[in-house]
């Protein structure tokens, strides 16, 4: 059968989702099975033509958003239904192990490991008998990691997906044994009869191949049935990374990848005006150098011949379109482009503040890597990427082939912060392996990550609270953030990334509060928002716009709760609008000890977010007694995120949005000088070190039956908030400028 | 070309490399020994931690000829045949990964700590100056102080 049928079910009793037919010959054939989801979201289930057992789920057909989620959450969902290329599919082999092509990036935030939990969930499979392996990139489907939404779309169809495989396996044994599947049992990837016969999986998966009609029913769990959801799990990749295992795209030895590196401008956007390669090609174990747009490349038997031949290059270099630009002046020009807010409420009382943010480097720890080879007819390439899809398009589009002529390799990443949404490096390896002639493993050098960005943009806000009788009446935030623009200069070496609509913090611009009312009961909301254009590269940075917007915001509630008389969780608690930011509030407050005694010179700050159907608090205690050298001591955060699948993942990712909280508020930052960013490895680019990292850290979630959220980015406006505001309370100092130690 | 000899995790390894060539890129492109990470090449953020003759180095700052009749062991060679090093075993016990590019080296400098300091204070932790992006520190040091009571009781 060419076609492939496909059932919905609504829980709701309402009509199922309109089922579209495959594409002949798309390799899908079978009919659907039942099943329902969380909530109101309704996920269809294919069988795919194989000799094991294979069973698709489209992604992104879930209609129904998340609640209290903002509009573009939806958006992100992009409707896919057809072809196996677009689905999560699962494959048991008849080794008895469980594969699901994973279309996500694993980058340290745990997806792989949440997503075997689902699967193992359902299946009632061992969690050690479940791969995840990353697929390669697709043409059709949403294949971007990035808005912190892994976990809520996968969550229906991945349970959905493993029960459906787990009633074709019931109803294998059942025939075989010839007893009524209703009184089977499975357990650790097992069909087990009352008898006590068992059957592995694996043994059964070519005869369960054949079913269509399961004589039990394909429903996934109850949440209360929950053995695997729910129970903090370690990550599934932990044995391989701790052991020197774990391959990043710089591990990889694809045959004849040459080491390469590039010779890169002083300035941001320099360009190369003349190079005298003699010398460089003269040397041991150098294959080629070739000119490219960010500058020359030389590839080489090793990264240590590549590094000193491309030291060897004597290159003229025209400085770039910013040589004369400093940050005194980028700070002026941000601060007169923020829009002028409107007249205060008449008889009111302000409360004003002004924030600037530096910009930041993402600086993941894996620099960005890829292998390419690049032949007449077909290019096959090999790295970490938050968008593979966009990527394949812009390699072949950079190297003149067709994208059905590129194949992509989603490598696990060292890290991302969003760096990964860009794929300048890959096509940058695209171009030098066509020049070159030959297969490259391009590497960025550390001083490239931190000189040629990208990086969070600089952003200067204005914010004024009105109050009257003891309350907030009106509350505006006027903005402006440097916007990446090349206008005519020409940019061929950018690879400028069309943003997913999540990342891109499709936040109406007008409403800087991230949500339709605003966090807060303070009357009359507005904002507005400006830029300045400059030729720099930029890009979305773990919370994007929140991570300044938000963080800006909690100093000023802080100061209007100041300027009332009132605590400042108190005062947050009587204005919360919602309920389940007053409970994660109310948890760090009582977790954290608000209000306790403290040395003198250490002081405690607070502050909340809701984003992504999440909603965080975090308390932070700060020894501030030397204010240049500020240490958090202590770090409390609470977490509602709906359902979670895994806390100690969960609690992680709070972890870590705290070091980013503590790194870009009190150190971490890049200055630019004269065009040029000052900073080049973490000598200079101040991140946490362990002596900057809390003694005490400890993070609560909260119970819930709610549609999973998102928790990746979720923790970074509440920690930056938290540590700003402990440093004021432990400093008497306000927060002005971060960061503040720079 | 000259050529070194050292021992390698418990092998005896011999390569052809130019004197001055950092143990990162031999250990790396050479002989493909992949757990030690380049994140700066210039000691900074020490991702390439490594052991030579039992003591913690970044092999991105030490050249082979310094290496020569020495013993170097990388992450590879931590643990002993199959059974994890108390540190690796500690390390999967508090789940201290995320990304995992940096946590070689941190295991590495963690091992040579509790070596020297079986007992570490919150100040020798804090002495520790690997990178970690992702900001798993709260973990490092709980593990840390798993390994060092199951190392000495």
């Amino acid at each position: 059968m060419d076609g492939n049928e496909s059932v919905g079910i609504d829980t709701t009793g309402g009509a199922g989702p309109a089922a579209e037919t495959g594409a002949p010959g798309s390799g899908v054939s079978g009919s659907g099975a039942l099943g329902s989801g969380v909530s109101r979201r309704r996920f269809m289930v294919y069988s795919l033509a194989a000799a094991t057992l294979t069973v698709a789920a489209p992604l992104g057909c879930d209609s129904d958003t998340a609640e209290g989620t903002e509009p573009a959450r939806a958006a992100a969902d992009v409707l896919v239904t057809g072809t196996d290329d677009e689905m999560l599919v699962l494959e048991v082999t008849e080794a008895n192990r469980i594969v699901v092509r994973l279309p996500r990036v694993e980058l340290g935030q745990g997806i792989t490991t949440a997503v075997a939990m689902m699967i193992a969930e359902e299946l009632d499979a061992r969690l050690a008998d479940v791969d995840i392996p990353l697929a390669d990139a697709r043409t059709k489907g949403n294949q971007s990691t990035g808005g912190s939404n892994s976990v809520s779309s996968l969550y229906g169809p991945a349970r959905q997906l493993a029960a459906t495989a787990r009633a074709r396996l019931v109803t294998a044994a059942a025939r075989r044994w010839h007893v009524p599947a209703w009184s089977l049992r499975t357990s650790e990837t097992t069909v087990i009869a009352p008898d006590g016969r068992t059957a592995t999986y694996g043994s059964l998966t070519r005869s369960a191949a054949g079913i269509r009609r399961t004589s039990v029913s394909a429903k996934p769990k109850p949440a209360a049935r929950h053995k695997v959801i729910g129970r903090p799990t370690g990550r599934i990749d932990a044995r391989d990374i701790v052991t020197g295992k774990a391959r990043y795209a710089g591990d990889l030895d694809v045959a004849g990848a040459g080491p390469t590196v590039v010779a890169r401008p002083p300035t941001l956007g320099g360009k190369l005006v003349s190079v005298d390669d003699r010398a460089a090609r003269a040397m041991d174990g150098v294959r080629a150098v070739v000119k490219v747009p960010g500058g020359v490349a030389v590839v080489a038997d090793t990264f240590h011949h590549a590094f000193q031949a491309r030291d060897a290059l004597k290159v003229k270099w025209a400085p770039g379109p910013l040589a004369a630009l400093s940050d005194a002046a980028i700070r002026s020009r941000l601060r007169a482009a923020v829009p002028r807010p409107g007249p205060a409420p008449h008889g009111s009382k302000q409360v004003e503040g002004e924030f600037e943010f530096a910009f930041v480097s993402h600086a993941p720890m894996e620099v960005l890597t890829a292998v390419a080879d690049v032949r007449a007819d077909r290019a096959e390439l090999w790295f970490s990427s938050q968008t593979p899809m966009d990527a394949r398009d812009g390699i072949a589009s950079a190297v003149g082939l067709r994208a059905s002529q590129v194949k992509v390799h989603v490598m696990r990443g060292g890290g991302s912060f969003g760096r990964r949404l860009n794929f300048d490096a890959a096509i940058e390896a695209a171009l030098i392996s066509k020049a070159a002639k030959q297969p490259v493993k391009l590497m960025w050098s550390r001083n490239d990550d931190m000189r040629h960005g990208r990086m969070r943009p600089a952003s200067h806000h204005r914010i004024r609270a009105s109050h009257a009788d003891g309350r907030v009446v009106a509350f505006t935030h006027a903005t402006a953030s440097v916007n990446e623009s090349y206008g005519k200069q020409g940019a061929a070496n950018q690879a400028v990334y069309v943003r997913p609509a999540r990342a891109a913090s499709a936040r109406p611009l007008a409403a800087p509060l991230p949500s339709d009312s605003g966090l807060y009961n303070f009357g009359r909301l507005s904002g507005d928002s400006g830029g300045v254009d400059l030729a720099m590269p930029l890009g979305a940075w773990r919370s994007v716009d929140s991570g300044t917007v938000r963080t800006a915001e909690e100093i000023m509630v802080d100061e209007i709760a100041g300027a009332l008389g009132v605590d400042p969780v108190a005062f947050r608690r009587t204005t919360l609008r919602s309920k389940a930011v007053r409970a994660v509030l109310d948890k760090v407050a009582a977790a954290g000890s608000w209000g306790a005694p403290l040395p003198a010179g250490h002081g405690q700050g607070v502050a909340v977010h809701e984003e992504y159907g999440s909603c965080v608090a975090c308390l932070v205690e700060i020894d501030g007694s030397d204010p240049k050298k500020p240490r958090v001591t202590k770090v409390v955060m609470a977490a509602d995120v709906g359902t979670v699948v895994n806390p100690r993942g969960l609690e992680a990712q709070l972890m870590g949005a705290a070091t980013d909280g503590i790194s870009t508020v009190l150190t971490a930052g890049l200055h630019i000088d004269r065009g040029a960013v000052r900073e080049g490895s973490y000598k200079d680019f101040q991140w946490a070190r362990q002596r900057n990292a809390p003694l005490h850290f400890e993070a609560h979630i909260m119970p819930s039956k709610g549609d999973p959220g998102g928790a990746g980015e979720l923790g970074v406006p509440a920690a930056s908030g938290a540590v700003a505001n402990a440093y004021a309370r432990a400093t008497g100092l306000k927060p002005r400028r971060f960061p503040l130690n720079f | 070309m000259p050529s070194y000899s050292f021992t390698l995790n418990g092998k005896s390894v011999t390569v052809e490399a130019p004197a001055d060539m950092p143990l990162l890129w031999v250990l790396r492109d050479l002989l493909h020994v992949t757990g030690p990470k380049y994140g700066c090449g210039v000691g900074v953020c020490r991702a390439c931690t490594s052991h030579l003759d039992g003591a913690e180095i970044q092999p991105c700052v030490v050249k082979v000829k310094d290496c020569a009749d020495r013993e170097v062991t990388t992450i590879e060679g931590l643990a002993d045949g199959d059974g994890l090093h108390p540190v690796q075993q500690a390390w999967i016990d508090c789940d201290v990964s995320q990304c995992g590019f940096c946590q070689p080296g941190q295991i590495m400098a963690a091992a040579a700590l509790l070596k020297k300091t079986p007992h570490p204070t919150d100040d020798d932790i804090d002495a520790i100056e690997n990178v970690c992006r992702c900001g798993t520190y709260a973990r490092i040091r709980e593990a840390i102080n798993r390994a060092a009571k199951e190392i000495t009781p």
